[in-house]
């Protein structure tokens, strides 16, 4: 905990009207983007933009006043960078469901996941609602660690589980398939945090010193050698790479963060790349290796076609180049399964490189954001719940867009907010609603500083 | 806590310039060369979709695009196929020919000079248009020389050229067989790759463009480029100069029956013939002993000159170099090769459009103009972006040469080998040639003629390589007269 903020003179303003003000051009964003889709595909502004546009305000105008009431001092940049991506993401998904239509076959994945957002909004309310201290979530810690290992022990269960591209990572229930992972993630992180900031003393505890670094002591090493196989499991079991990373990178995040032992990114580093070389032995990892490796040797006739979305999404996004090919100008239905991880792809080709490099950097800024919230976090807690979740965002985000633009081999993640995917879009919005709390709580001016202007007024401190 | 968390920050920040970076080069830098890759469906699938510019002969489209309810968009159209098929050439799915190949940036939009248009296309969110071209073709030229040339019968094989002598424009440009480009370039694929697998396959070979891609011995006709040479290196001064002749002449370094050419019972005279008439009678004693005379250098400069051994047409591919086969080639002639290339035999060989511009050299005073088919290349709102100034490809002859060539061959016309081309009230200048191409195959005619004579408006070359005619009754006058002279009436009389 660092004790200068609390000595710091810096009053943070509310910023409510700001954030007001960047919703409404995130709407612009989401609603003109809708239309815009319409105009490209079908040469005339779809008949429902009205109550499109209706809805999708009416979701993102109730969340702001939600966040007006309950959590007045919350950062203002995350909720409207969100609402942007989300809108980008609908209006995306409403692009290529005009594709798929044009081909025969009648998906309304826009319609689902606009149905997905109004959850996801809910949850996000709820979650503010309920939660007006995120402190009282470090009483759940080993609750939401037992709940996420639940969740992602689910889609074992026989009957209940399903296979979906060779991933075990989705669950049936009454008709919806569901991504229990994407909630875990959540749930570790607050699992992590609490676990970390209760024992965190133990763990900086320095053991023996190689160059220049020291390592942590063996004793010590129980914690990080659990999550280690917790994440090699899920590789193994359940096939889903990418979680794998994002779980264990996170923890090695968090337990740097926590102890501030560069020892443990070292351990944890070996681990990783012990975890590696034992993954690559594993053939549907060596297959996504090779594939990224020469993608166009597994695409085409006479291969095996396993490279196909990624070259589609190669030669999609250098078609659109600078600028793109505008939407319904492009052949995003070329790249399988669009729709999903490869939104990127369908982005970069109709939308073009600005459009793309836009949306990392508002990636870049909700990043940004939560570890500016924790930075300015009081409580070792919210602190860690705060890098964790940026975190978790950080590396989602570079491992999906990495892997679809072949700068790392792909691993099959969603994009957050702009993938097609309800459980997803769910757990993003309720990270949003955390990192909100947490800020609201970091940048309420401490209570000394209400305190009437009078000499004889004695300080009393929380 | 702070300082881990601001090494994370950094740590994140390179995650995210590493994307940046990565796309950047994937979107910009690299795009070029994916966008070429072949297996890029979208590429060809957007330059097939797109909405073409027309070309256009005066001022009538002969191939254009037209909106239509396929997922391509735009479905292109060439309104009279066959005459203009070697012109145009066909646009498919797959391929490109003729001016829809070597003016595809124009035409599809993609051209720098569109930039702008491409620019407002962008913003006004309508689809790119192309820009049009402008072809130098005459309509009514191209017209006649396709009806003339089928009036040879159906199964004809060969080519006209006709060129404006004063500038290299191609007024007239038709090859037979030819063939219908609208089906290849059908939206049903099958069908396209069914119709060009098809016309590919057919042993008259009609996508071969034989005005450029086929190159024959000229025969006679070369006799023009001869004849040429030898004015100009003083051997003969005018029209009525006697030239060596005879009734048959022995090939240097040959004895007997094999190396003995005649005249094919033409008048040629004793041992002299006067300049005018070797050409008239298409004397082969004459310009057998003249080229013997001139030597392999001279010819060669000569025929480099009118165009010979060099490629000069940019807007049509592919296209076969003339030869002659000079000391510069691998097959360096001896005396009697030499002496046979003088009538155009041995291992010359030449396109209709190098025949054409022999007639058109003599008849613009010597002056060789490099031939050329797009006039003006302009903008989808018809500014223009920019037009082909002629230009001179060389100076074959004199003035001088070129007005005495001139004469000979109006006298050919009027009273020689080549009367079939004569036109009332307009002086004709013109040569025949006949030529076998191997022993047993059929003979093939060639017609050169320019007119009017003394201020010549068009130059013709007209080569037919195969017809239904008995081929003992081929001379190049009764078969290519008849197409010249319609070629020439088209262009002289509007």
């Amino acid at each position: 905990m660092a004790p200068t903020s609390q000595l710091m003179e810096f009053v943070h303003r509310r910023r409510r009207g700001a954030e007001l003000f960047l919703l409404v051009l995130a709407l612009a964003v989401g609603i003109g983007g809708y239309a815009a889709v319409g105009v490209g595909v079908n040469g005339t502004v779809p008949a429902d933009v009205l109550s499109y546009g209706g809805w999708l305000a009416t979701l993102i105008i109730g969340a702001h006043i939600v966040v007006r009431i309950t959590a007045p001092y919350a950062d203002p940049i995350l909720l409207p960078v969100m609402a942007a991506l989300n809108g980008l993401g609908l209006a995306m998904i409403r692009r290529l469901d005009y594709a798929f239509e044009e081909r025969g076959q009648i998906h309304t994945y826009a319609q689902q996941q606009l149905v997905w957002m109004t959850l996801g909004v809910t949850l996000f309310v709820v979650t503010l609602l309920v939660l007006r201290d995120h402190r009282l979530l470090q009483r759940f810690t080993y609750t939401a660690g037992l709940a996420a290992i639940v969740l992602l022990l689910l889609p074992m269960v026989p009957g209940l589980g399903r296979e979906v591209y060779g991933a075990r990572i989705w669950i049936n229930v009454f008709g919806f398939s569901f991504q229990p992972g994407e909630v875990a993630k959540v749930l570790l992180v607050i699992a992590f945090a609490g676990y970390l900031v209760r024992h965190r003393d133990a763990l900086a505890l320095a053991g023996r010193r190689v160059l220049f670094i020291d390592l942590p002591r063996g004793r010590d090493l129980g914690p990080i050698l659990a999550m280690w196989l917790v994440s090699l499991g899920i590789l193994v079991l359940q096939r889903d790479l990418g979680s794998s990373l994002l779980f264990f990178g996170i923890f090695l995040v968090m337990l740097y963060v926590a102890t501030e032992r560069a020892g443990w990114l070292f351990v944890g580093g070996l681990l990783a790349a012990g975890g590696a070389l034992l993954a690559s032995q594993l053939s549907h990892v060596a297959t996504r290796i090779n594939i990224w490796l020469d993608p166009f040797a597994h695409y085409g006739e006479g291969t095996s076609d396993r490279g196909r979305q990624l070259v589609e999404t190669l030669f999609g996004m250098s078609w659109g180049g600078l600028i793109g090919r505008g939407f319904g100008e492009g052949q995003p239905w070329r790249i399988p399964v669009a729709q999903s991880d490869f939104i990127m792809g369908a982005i970069g080709e109709e939308l073009g490189l600005t459009a793309v490099i836009a949306v990392i950097l508002a990636y870049m800024l909700i990043t940004e954001r939560g570890l500016r919230t924790a930075l300015v976090c009081r409580d070792g807690f919210g602190k860690l719940v705060a890098t964790g979740l940026a975190c978790v965002f950080a590396l989602q985000v570079f491992v999906v867009i990495g892997g679809v633009t072949r700068l790392i081999p792909l691993t099959g993640l969603t994009t957050p907010f702009l993938s097609y995917g309800g459980s997803s879009l769910v757990a993003n919005w309720v990270i949003i609603a955390l990192l909100l709390r947490i800020s609201d709580q970091a940048r309420r001016p401490s209570p000394r500083l209400y305190a009437p202007d009078e000499q004889t007024q004695v300080v009393k401190l929380t | 806590m702070n300082k881990p968390i601001r090494v994370l920050s950094v740590f994140c920040l390179l995650l995210f310039v590493a994307l940046m970076v990565n796309v950047t080069y994937l979107q910009y830098f690299r795009a070029g060369e994916l966008n070429q890759d072949p297996r890029n469906r979208r590429v060809i699938d957007a330059a097939f979709s797109r909405d073409r510019g027309p070309i256009v002969v005066d001022s009538t489209a002969v191939a254009q695009s037209v909106p239509t309810d396929t997922r391509y968009e735009f479905q292109r159209e060439y309104p009279d196929p066959e005459v203009y098929a070697h012109v145009t050439g066909f646009f498919s799915f797959y391929s490109q020919t003729g001016i829809e190949q070597t003016q595809n940036q124009v035409l599809s939009g993609d051209d720098p000079r569109l930039f702008v248009n491409r620019l407002v296309d962008l913003v006004s969110n309508s689809s790119a248009e192309g820009g049009r071209v402008q072809l130098t073709i005459n309509p009514a030229a191209q017209q006649a020389a396709y009806d003339a040339f089928r009036a040879l019968g159906e199964d004809t094989r060969g080519a006209v050229v006709a060129l404006e002598p004063s500038t290299g424009k191609i007024l007239a440009l038709v090859s037979l067989p030819t063939y219908d480009s609208n089906p290849l370039a059908s939206h049903d694929l099958t069908a396209a790759s069914g119709a060009y697998d098809e016309l590919d396959q057919r042993e008259d070979e009609p996508l071969l463009n034989r005005s450029i891609a086929t190159r024959l011995p000229p025969g006679s006709t070369f006799k023009i480029v001869t004849a040429a040479a030898a004015i100009e290196d003083g051997l003969i001064d005018g029209v009525d100069d006697m030239v060596p002749g005879g009734s048959s002449y022995q090939l240097p370094l040959t004895e007997g029956e094999t190396g003995l050419i005649d005249n094919g019972g033409r008048s040629c005279g004793e041992t002299e013939v006067s300049f005018t008439q070797s050409l008239e009678q298409s004397c082969n004693t004459t310009y057998l002993q003249l080229a013997d005379e001139l030597g392999v250098d001279k010819l060669t400069e000569t025929a480099e000159a009118f165009g010979f051994n060099s490629s000069y047409l940019d807007d049509l591919q592919p296209q076969a170099e003339s030869v002659y086969p000079g000391p510069k080639g691998e097959d360096d002639p001896d005396a009697a090769q030499t002496a046979l290339t003088g009538i155009g035999q041995w291992n010359v060989a030449a396109t209709p459009l190098q025949m054409a511009m022999v007639a058109g050299g003599i008849a613009n005073s010597g002056v060789v103009m490099k031939p050329y088919l797009v006039d003006q290349v302009l903008s989808p709102d018809l500014a223009v972006l920019s037009r082909t100034d002629p230009r001179e490809f060389s100076r074959a002859t004199s003035a001088r040469t070129a007005d005495i060539i001139s004469e000979a061959l109006v006298n050919t016309v009027s009273r020689g080998t080549a009367t079939p081309a004569q036109i009332p009230g307009v002086e004709v200048a013109g040569k025949t040639g006949t030529a076998e191409n191997c022993d047993g195959c059929p003979n093939y005619a060639w017609f050169v003629s320019f007119a009017p004579a003394d201020d010549p408006q068009v130059a013709v070359a007209v080569m037919v390589q195969n017809s239904s005619t008995s081929p003992d009754d081929i001379a190049g006058g009764r078969l290519g007269g008849p197409v010249a002279k319609a070629v020439m009436e088209a262009v002289i009389e509007p």
